[in-house]
């Protein structure tokens, strides 16, 4: 369920983000417990505590004393920002490398794109 | 609650079945206790349920001796894999008689565990296959709620789904009535992500005590070509040696610096994770 190269607290925290993100999770929601997410992932507690915090510490959920998590107002849209922000990095210049690796020529590369977006 | 174990050592005739034990115990949180078979895990367990007194060291529970003090006793409860096919009573029954000596018993919470293991309750318990004898045996564990709860391989002839059922209860359970849960087991990657701190024990020692993150990020596979592999692992403490090829592998055990992944990484060498599992195993092997 998780990958191997990649930080599993990293890996629950991008859960939850994509979950809010895709609007499964809305804000003002409650969002899952830490218990909750040990029995669904069967990761261990300091784990999944460790990627939850994260979220925490910056305000995209935060803590009701004795009630649990709850999703922030505009978490939704930071998490966007933040994924507009890393997007280059994160998938375009992976796609530019091995492109170009591969001889794809930038008018290849549109369409395939094109496609992809048709058929997704 | 505050377990201390001071230089503990039980003596069989000629043979040492704990060596020197000394730890303390003091959160309210999961501690899992690994061995191999006849590590000592159970004669370590029964010490702190007062079943025996060791042969040398001591042990104090909240600063009192807990060998034969009644008063304590009633705070620590010890579950194990109980053998009911002489037991004539019913659930019911027993669930009372349980009741009357546990002073932290929540009935309403043993009867959902009841349901969610299916056991029925007029039935004698000796007409209950295994499973169901350990899941009485959890139920009454859990539901006890005392402050110092120890699980001695008591999922013992449960199958998989109830062993699931039980984990997912404990959990649940814990977080809403924190205390001191004792596991010992040596299913240890069916059961890794329940441990809050993990304690391993063989041949009678006690090999380590740690945090479970701290201790899972204290291992690493260093994977790559052969020789790169040897250079980089040369002064490190070295757990096993996988070999394929050219390609090796090599599990470590201590803390990688930053300087050190980064040298890893570039000399093309791939730093994974090892499992809780895979520590277990290459840290109690050997030398027998």
């Amino acid at each position: 369920m998780f990958e191997q190269d990649k930080p599993i607290y990293l890996q629950i925290r991008e859960r939850i983000e994509d979950q809010i993100v895709d609007n499964q999770l809305k804000e003002g929601e409650q969002a899952p417990s830490t218990t909750q997410l040990v029995n669904f992932y069967k990761i261990n507690h300091a784990t999944v505590s460790k990627g939850v915090n994260q979220l925490v510490e910056e305000g995209i959920l935060f803590k009701r004393r004795g009630i649990g998590m709850f999703v922030a107002e505009g978490a939704r849209e930071r998490l966007i920002q933040n994924r507009k922000d890393t997007f280059l990095e994160n998938f375009v210049v992976g796609l530019v490398q091995e492109a170009n690796k591969l001889g794809i020529t930038d008018q290849e590369l549109f369409e395939l794109i094109k496609k992809c977006k048709g058929s997704v | 609650m505050r377990i201390e174990v001071n230089n503990v050592s039980v003596k069989f005739k000629n043979r040492y079945a704990l060596k020197d034990i000394t730890f303390t115990i003091n959160e309210n949180k999961i501690y899992g206790l690994l061995g191999r078979n006849g590590a000592g895990k159970t004669t370590l367990l029964s010490l702190l349920a007062s079943f025996r007194e060791p042969s040398s060291g001591s042990i104090s529970i909240e600063g009192e001796d807990p060998f034969e003090n009644a008063k304590l006793m009633q705070h620590v409860n010890f579950v194990f894999n109980k053998d009911y096919k002489d037991e004539t009573d019913n659930l019911k029954n027993t669930l009372e008689n349980v009741n009357r000596y546990r002073p932290y018993f929540d009935f309403d919470y043993a009867n959902h565990l009841i349901q969610r293991f299916k056991l029925p309750m007029d039935k004698p318990l000796k007409q209950f296959s295994k499973g169901m004898q350990s899941a009485v045996s959890v139920t009454i564990g859990l539901a006890s709620r005392a402050p110092i709860t120890i699980f001695d391989e008591a999922y013992n002839g449960m199958d998989a789904p109830t062993r699931e059922i039980f984990y997912q209860e404990l959990l649940e359970d814990q977080s809403e009535h924190p205390r001191i849960i004792i596991m010992s087991t040596h299913l240890v990657s069916e059961m890794d992500y329940l441990f809050d701190e993990v304690l391993i024990v063989n041949i009678g020692e006690l090999v380590l005590q740690e945090e479970y993150e701290s201790l899972v990020t204290k291992g690493a596979s260093i994977t790559g070509p052969a020789e790169d592999v040897d250079s980089f692992v040369q002064s490190m403490n070295q757990l096993n040696t996988k070999q394929l090829g050219n390609t090796k592998s090599v599990m470590i055990y201590g803390e990688l610096s930053d300087a050190e992944r980064k040298a890893a990484q570039a000399k093309g060498l791939e730093v994974g994770p090892i499992s809780l599992q895979e520590l277990f195993i290459h840290l109690t092997e050997g030398e027998e």
